[in-house]
């Protein structure tokens, strides 16, 4: 009988190592958070003379209305909202009909034009980008909104997730409503495109996180800083660490810009979650 | 599906119209209409822009002139360049330290979270969570952690009177310091997938486990392991895939210092085809990035392929 019980003794252990263990990482997730969010609520002088100080009072908001009244950030919030709500609204488009053409319709050369969009998800944005940026210069796309969207347009992976949505949905739909003389786009409208909504949200807000966090294009296409987005515009002011207006205001910055992001992955966690997942393993 | 087929036959007449179901799917061009605008952006901006690329890389080209053929110059050039090289090696030196950490650490949280309670749900909420934040938030993040003076790091050192390693400064740890804060940055998804592959292994295999007085260790290392086996595979080229294109953390912790210490071959490529506006090896380092990162995703295919015939 003492068997069982040691090993009853010896997982309580184990579980309780775990659990320590699981604590630990936790904290290291979370404490560079705290630890720039205490930084954003401190005056400049305070922190040079003592770090120790962000652990008691005064606190100050005054770094947050620096923020919101001196820097750009609003007009690159701006931009960041044109590019990425932009290139999602564009990919949901795309994306769907030439799913639904991929998934239900037959033309000349479909299967082979289907193998070469899925190569495209194996070609890396490193791999086009200085012919790309060689090509918009001679079309003078740079420092434009739609310079900023059409890159992200070309990307392969919204049609291969919506083509594989619109065949998991029964032939026999478009089969009924053929019978009653429904146009092809009439199906693709009325009868499958509803159907596609969980694919849809999923589609979109990876599209627009991906574009949000986008960092290489903007940096390389946005070179006006009224073009900035919110990514590239953020990065160009830590630029100067030390020199600009104090680690507590780019503290500030940092926390203006990552909160809506958060706030916002709490409420979609679950379609966020599996895009991401679901663009991974493609 | 015999219903079905005796449906359709006697609706079609009845309507009056024939419908045969052979045709519905034969070829047709006006069908194209659906995948046109797609095709539209993609040949113009991802095809092109691919051969492009390799045509600009046999030739010294600049920003508005396309420059003259030189063959393989720049491919000779880039062989022969210290930084070029050194680049390359900087790349496989950080995926080999953040990828076995990613897969590792996420197989392990996601054995921890895998259960219904609500921690458990709040933990795999917090681990994912920095994943949705961009490169710069994550790189202005942790250098504060490393600065020294008001950084984290620094303060937890201080409280025991040592000093805090320079991360970011000391030529040996400036990539470990890149390497922490891509984890920290990266370890939601392969979590998640871990995750996901735990929860599709039968339950009633545990349960027979449980019968027979199988001990955990031994369930997870004969059911559990082997049972994910190719999703750590996977996981491993997804990062090594992702890792490789390392870009955003080092320019902007480090600028690719000390001494291009840090300079990925993105970085590189970002240096010479948009600072020295040399388009012509620019293209050429991006077609060497492209060959490597092709031959992972190629790797990464045939895992998933296999996923398909055996299912």
């Amino acid at each position: 009988m003492s068997a069982p019980s040691n090993s009853i003794k010896g997982r309580a252990f184990g579980d309780r190592m775990l659990l320590a263990l699981v604590i630990l990482l936790s904290i290291i997730m979370i404490a560079p958070v705290l630890w720039v969010i205490g930084l954003s609520l401190k005056e400049n002088a305070e922190l040079m003379a003592n770090p120790n100080s962000v652990f008691h009072a005064p606190y100050t908001l005054k770094n947050y209305i620096n923020t919101i009244g001196t820097s750009s950030v609003f007009r690159w919030v701006l931009n960041s909202i044109i590019v990425s709500g932009g290139l999602t609204l564009g990919t949901l488009i795309l994306s769907s009909l030439a799913g639904y053409g991929f998934a239900r319709l037959n033309f000349p050369g479909r299967n082979i034009l289907f193998v070469i969009v899925l190569f495209g998800l194996a070609v890396p944005e490193q791999a086009v980008l200085v012919a790309r940026h060689q090509i918009f210069s001679m079309l003078k796309f740079h420092n434009t909104y739609h310079g900023l969207i059409l890159p992200g347009l070309s990307a392969s992976f919204g049609v291969f997730l919506m083509t594989q949505y619109f065949r998991a949905i029964p032939k026999e739909l478009d089969e009924a409503a053929m019978l009653d003389n429904a146009s092809r786009f009439k199906i693709f409208w009325k009868v499958l495109l509803p159907l596609t909504v969980p694919a849809q949200a999923t589609l979109g807000i990876f599209t627009f996180l991906g574009a949000w966090n986008d960092y290489f294009w903007p940096l390389i296409s946005a070179t006006k800083k009224d073009m900035f987005t919110l990514t590239v515009g953020m990065a160009s002011t830590q630029t100067n660490f030390a020199q600009s207006e104090g680690i507590g205001f780019l503290m500030a910055q940092a926390v203006f810009a990552g909160a809506p992001i958060l706030i916002i992955y709490l409420f979609f966690q679950k379609y966020i979650v599996t895009a991401v997942s679901g663009a991974a393993v493609r | 599906m015999a219903d079905q087929m005796t449906i359709r036959e006697t609706a079609a007449p009845a309507v009056g119209v024939r419908v045969p179901s052979a045709n519905i799917y034969a070829p047709q061009w006006r069908n194209f209409v659906f995948v046109a605008p797609f095709l539209f952006f993609f040949t113009t901006l991802l095809i092109l822009p691919l051969f492009w690329g390799m045509w600009l890389s046999v030739h010294k080209a600049d920003t508005f002139s396309t420059g003259r053929f030189v063959g393989l110059d720049n491919y000779v050039r880039l062989v022969h360049d210290k930084v070029f090289l050194q680049s390359v090696w900087n790349t496989f030196y950080f995926v080999l330290l953040t990828v076995p950490a990613l897969a590792l650490i996420g197989l392990f949280l996601a054995l921890c979270l895998n259960r219904r309670t609500r921690t458990a749900a709040v933990l795999r909420t917090l681990f994912f969570s920095s994943s949705v934040l961009s490169v710069t938030i994550v790189t202005l993040i942790w250098r504060i952690v490393y600065i020294p003076n008001v950084g984290l790091l620094s303060t937890i050192y201080g409280w025991f009177g040592a000093t805090a390693p320079a991360f970011i400064s000391d030529p040996s740890l400036a990539m470990i310091g890149i390497a922490i804060a891509t984890i920290w940055w990266c370890i939601g998804l392969p979590m998640m997938l871990f995750l996901s592959a735990l929860q599709q292994i039968p339950q009633d295999i545990y349960e027979a486990a449980a019968l027979d007085n199988a001990n955990r260790w031994q369930t997870l290392r004969s059911i559990t392991l082997p049972s994910i086996k190719r999703t750590f595979i996977l996981v491993i080229i997804i990062q090594i895939v992702l890792q490789f294109q390392l870009f955003g953390q080092a320019w902007l912790m480090t600028r690719g210092g000390p001494n291009n210490l840090t300079k990925p071959i993105v970085l590189y490529i970002y240096d010479t085809a948009f600072r020295r506006w040399d388009l012509g090896m620019g293209a050429a380092a991006s077609e060497m990035l492209f060959v490597l990162i092709l031959i992972a995703a190629m790797a990464q295919y045939l895992v998933t392929r296999n996923k398909g015939d055996q299912a």
